[in-house]
């Protein structure tokens, strides 16, 4: 589906237009293509004083081919991403290095460019004034992430003492186009076995992956991604759409499943069938959701346990079941719940989703101690306003206006939700665990 | 050097909803359909691009443009390319006949796996022009001057613009099917009040195998169906007593009614077969084997046989030759064509006389538990697509068998037109 409005200020007459009326100009965002590179420009990597992750970052972007520029270089070509160090910071005074650096920097940052800041958690620092330092950089980037135009973000990595090595797999991420529509978010790292080497074409290559909901729109997107970086698919939904996920599964090369996933023994039949069939499964994505919308005043009980039971209380049983079932769930395994903005925000007429998108979050949370233990992580990604068919029936002015009220001022698509679901499920995203990645441009709702 | 042989192993099955007659898949052509099934089966087992050792289906309504049917529905898979394919037709019992032919060569070893299947329509029926006038079109064609091809467009005459449908009918007796097993139901005195209960208990069944989620792989929607459009999961035996006869012409005591027949239908199903080393080398089930089938055929036209009794003499020759009796079976799966074709070849293997006078035996086969009988629903209640009822039965048959653990025996009997039968004994 293409985005009108995008496409005509991107056009001659249209771009003069709406620069002239002042109306938004959403860019064409750089997205992900195998083999394309990490960057579209060279990199500057700045400090404020400690260098914790310095060096990390410099042989990151040196590993992929990326020219870095010292960071006093105030002219030249425009800028791929602007990296800064902010571990370290003692004080409100050490931030006036960040501003220092990254004024000039930014400035120069091209189309799709990309500024990451790697910074201490708040949590742990040793005093008020560091506590507050580190907690300052997030209403920085944050703030940054809204500055920015031509489809460029701005994301923050928080990096505990010990965590250094879960750092390269989020930063190629938050720099690739595989994050396109994910900005302004704040993502905490863990420490972790993260494994030395994985194929950066295919990460998830002779890996299983189980996809719910996987025959049309969002679900069918992370089983093409999933598929394209590697992993075999099994990809289910409700034995009604088994039409059209038989064509998504011929198309990728995976195998379908029909499977209702409220049926009492839906969770056996699964690991039954991937026991038989696969032998284990390495990465589950529950994906699975229906909207059963009315306002509150006007639900019904069939409405709200229609919701709770697809959105909510299946993720909770499937993942149980899979934690007890002996050797199904391979070590190193990952799980990727999908949340909504409607979670997080909340949305009139969606008590019942909203609701259900809220508990995945606490749900992801509690158990993610629990994965950390098996050497295995949870998490979930909270989709913001997604260009699918469902968006397509919504009346014109709600459209518009939902597609326009984030920082990057389109909809997103529903590759962008699956490739940070691909990025969770890889080896390198060991670090990452128990948080909650929002793909919504950094939407102006329940920010 | 006598070859080894090896039982072919049931690994499971697609088919699409069955839909009545110029209703869902008025659109489709049996090409369509064949095709949507195996791309089904394709998605279900991971078979995208692979290569199987023999594509093997047919139908029994056929276009001539459809001489390579199932090869060209291959083509249109996405099975490899390189997959072998051929057509057979043995009216309704197409679709068993397609998977014992694939089930022995993997016996003989001269393929490690294919795919069985069928396909109908009667909605996409071939119509034929006129006998007469596809004369007078020939001779026009091999015309060489202007009064020869004037000569032969004067045989022309308003009559024969009318085009032929296929017949439901037996080109020898010209008896419809109905008609011939109303003579059966009668000779053998099956009730009206039997038929229905039969009919019923299809219906329900089918609905509870639904519910339980049974069909979830063996069944991939098309067209907007889910389910089998015939089935009525509340029809009772109050309501189906509610329906006229209509076949018996003449009988003032005729049973059957379009209750307790099949309906004209609409669909397509495969059976994927293979050696067990190719199933587990692909971390495939095995559902269940293919033991042994058998087929016969009786003279329904100057022979007083029922046209749709040649199964009750291919079981016997079966049971003997695997030492098997009747009450050996855990499950039954006995075609539906008509309620009374079930009651019927029952009756007949529990009556001495039948069994002693036609069949040859010294005792009678006997009865056999009906709790065992079709327990997830037959074509009274799914419909019945000639060519592909064989592959819904040996698929559903497999996993039911398969569901109950292993030595389990499942007895198939499948009647066609042309006095023909096609049994088959599988084993889990």
């Amino acid at each position: 589906m293409s985005d009108w409005y995008r496409d005509l200020a991107n056009s001659g007459v249209g771009s003069t237009l709406v620069k002239q009326l002042g109306l938004p100009r959403p860019a064409v965002l750089r997205r992900y293509e195998p083999g394309a590179p990490l960057l579209t420009g060279p990199a500057v990597v700045g400090t404020t004083g400690g260098s914790r992750l310095h060096e990390i970052l410099i042989r990151l972007l040196e590993d992929a081919g990326v020219p870095v520029q010292p960071p006093a270089a105030t002219d030249g070509e425009r800028l791929g991403a602007v990296l800064l160090d902010a571990t370290g910071v003692t004080g409100p005074a050490d931030l006036s290095a960040a501003q220092e650096f990254l004024t000039p920097a930014v400035r120069r940052l091209g189309p799709s460019g990309r500024v990451l800041v790697l910074a201490d958690p708040p949590s742990d620092a040793g005093s008020p004034a560091q506590a507050a330092a580190r907690q300052a950089l997030e209403g920085l980037v944050r703030s940054i992430a809204k500055e920015l135009r031509n489809g460029a973000t701005a994301n923050l990595l928080v990096v505990p003492a010990g965590a250094e090595a879960s750092v390269p797999g989020p930063v190629r991420f938050f720099l690739s186009g595989r994050s396109a529509y994910v900005d302004g978010q704040v993502v905490a790292l863990t420490t972790a076995d993260v494994p030395a080497d994985e194929d950066e074409e295919r990460p998830l290559a002779g890996r299983v992956a189980v996809v719910t909901g996987a025959a049309r729109g969002i679900g069918a997107a992370i089983a093409r991604v999933l598929s394209r970086d590697g992993a075999h698919v099994v990809a289910v939904d409700v034995p009604a759409a088994g039409d059209e996920l038989a064509e998504v599964v011929n198309e990728i090369g995976g195998t379908a499943f029909q499977l209702d996933i409220t049926a009492p023994d839906a969770a056996q039949r699964l690991i039954a069938h991937l026991r038989e069939r696969r032998g284990g499964v390495d990465v589950v994505v529950h994906n699975a959701g229906i909207t059963r919308d009315k306002l509150l005043v006007n639900m019904d009980a069939a409405r709200w346990h229609a919701v709770m039971a697809v959105n909510l209380q299946a993720q909770l049983d499937l993942t149980q079941a899979l934690l007890d079932a002996e050797g199904v769930l391979r070590p190193g395994a990952r799980v990727v719940c999908v949340s909504s903005q409607s979670g997080i925000a909340g949305n009139r007429g969606q008590t019942n989703y909203a609701a259900s998108k809220a508990g995945v979050i606490g749900m992801v949370r509690a158990w993610a101690p629990a994965f950390a233990e098996r050497g295995a992580t949870i998490n979930a990604v909270a989709p913001g306003f997604i260009v699918t068919e469902m968006t397509a029936r919504m009346p014109f002015g709600t459209r518009e206006i939902g597609s326009r009220i984030n920082s990057l001022q389109q909809g997103g698509l529903p590759v962008d939700v699956a490739e940070t679901i691909a990025w969770l499920a890889q080896p390198s995203a060991a670090g990452v665990n128990g948080q909650v990645v929002r793909v919504c441009g950094q939407s102006f709702l329940g920010a | 050097m006598a070859p080894q042989t090896r039982k072919a192993a049931i690994v499971g099955g697609n088919r699409i909803p069955f839909a009545r007659s110029n209703s869902a898949y008025a659109q489709a052509s049996n090409q369509d359909m064949l095709t949507a099934t195996l791309d089904g089966l394709v998605a279900r087992f991971g078979l995208q691009g692979q290569r199987v050792g023999e594509v093997v289906a047919g139908a029994v309504l056929k276009h001539a443009r459809d001489f390579n049917l199932t090869r060209e529905a291959v083509l249109g898979s996405r099975l490899s390319a390189a997959t072998p394919a051929y057509d057979v037709q043995q009216a309704c019992g197409t679709g068993l006949e397609a998977a014992v032919l694939v089930a022995n060569k993997i016996a003989l070893g001269q393929i490690e796996s294919g795919i069985a299947g069928g396909v109908d329509t009667t909605s996409d029926a071939p119509l034929a022009i006129h006998d007469e006038m596809r004369r007078v079109l020939i001779a026009l064609g091999s015309a060489r001057t202007v009064q020869q091809r004037l000569a032969a467009l004067a045989g022309v005459r308003p009559g024969m613009f009318v085009p032929e449908a296929p017949r439901n009918a037996e080109p020898r007796t010209g008896l419809s099917m109905g008609e011939h097993q109303a003579i059966t139901a009668r000779q053998w005195e099956i009730s009206r009040e039997a038929q229905d209960e039969l009919t019923v208990r299809s219906h329900h069944d089918l609905a509870a195998a639904y519910e339980r989620g049974f069909f979830d792989d063996l069944v991939t929607p098309y067209l907007g169906l889910t389910r089998d459009e015939n089935l009525r999961p509340d029809t009772s035996v109050e309501k189906l007593a509610k329906l006229k006869p209509v076949f018996g012409a003449g009988d003032p005591d005729a049973t059957m009614t379009a209750g307790n027949s099949t309906p004209l239908t609409d669909g397509a199903s495969a059976v994927l077969l293979a050696s067990d080393e190719w199933a587990a080398s692909r971390g495939l089930p095995v559902l269940a084997h293919l033991v042994d089938a058998q087929t016969a055929a009786v003279d329904y036209v100057h022979g007083g046989e029922g046209l749709l009794m040649a199964p009750a003499y291919a079981v016997p020759v079966l049971l003997a030759r695997n030492g098997l009796t009747l009450q050996d079976f855990d499950y039954y799966e006995i075609h539906e064509a008509f309620a009374s074709t079930v009651l019927a070849t029952l009756k007949a293997w529990a009556d001495p006389a039948f069994c002693k006078e036609r069949l040859g035996l010294d005792a009678p086969l006997g009865s056999i538990d009906r709790s065992r009988l079709n327990v997830n629903g037959s074509s009274l209640a799914a419909g019945h697509p000639f060519a592909a009822t064989g592959g819904r039965i040996v698929a559903s048959l497999a996993k039911q068998l398969h569901e109950a653990g292993p030595g389990k025996r499942g007895l198939i009997s499948v009647c066609a037109a042309g006095g023909q039968g096609v049994v088959a004994i599988l084993e889990s």
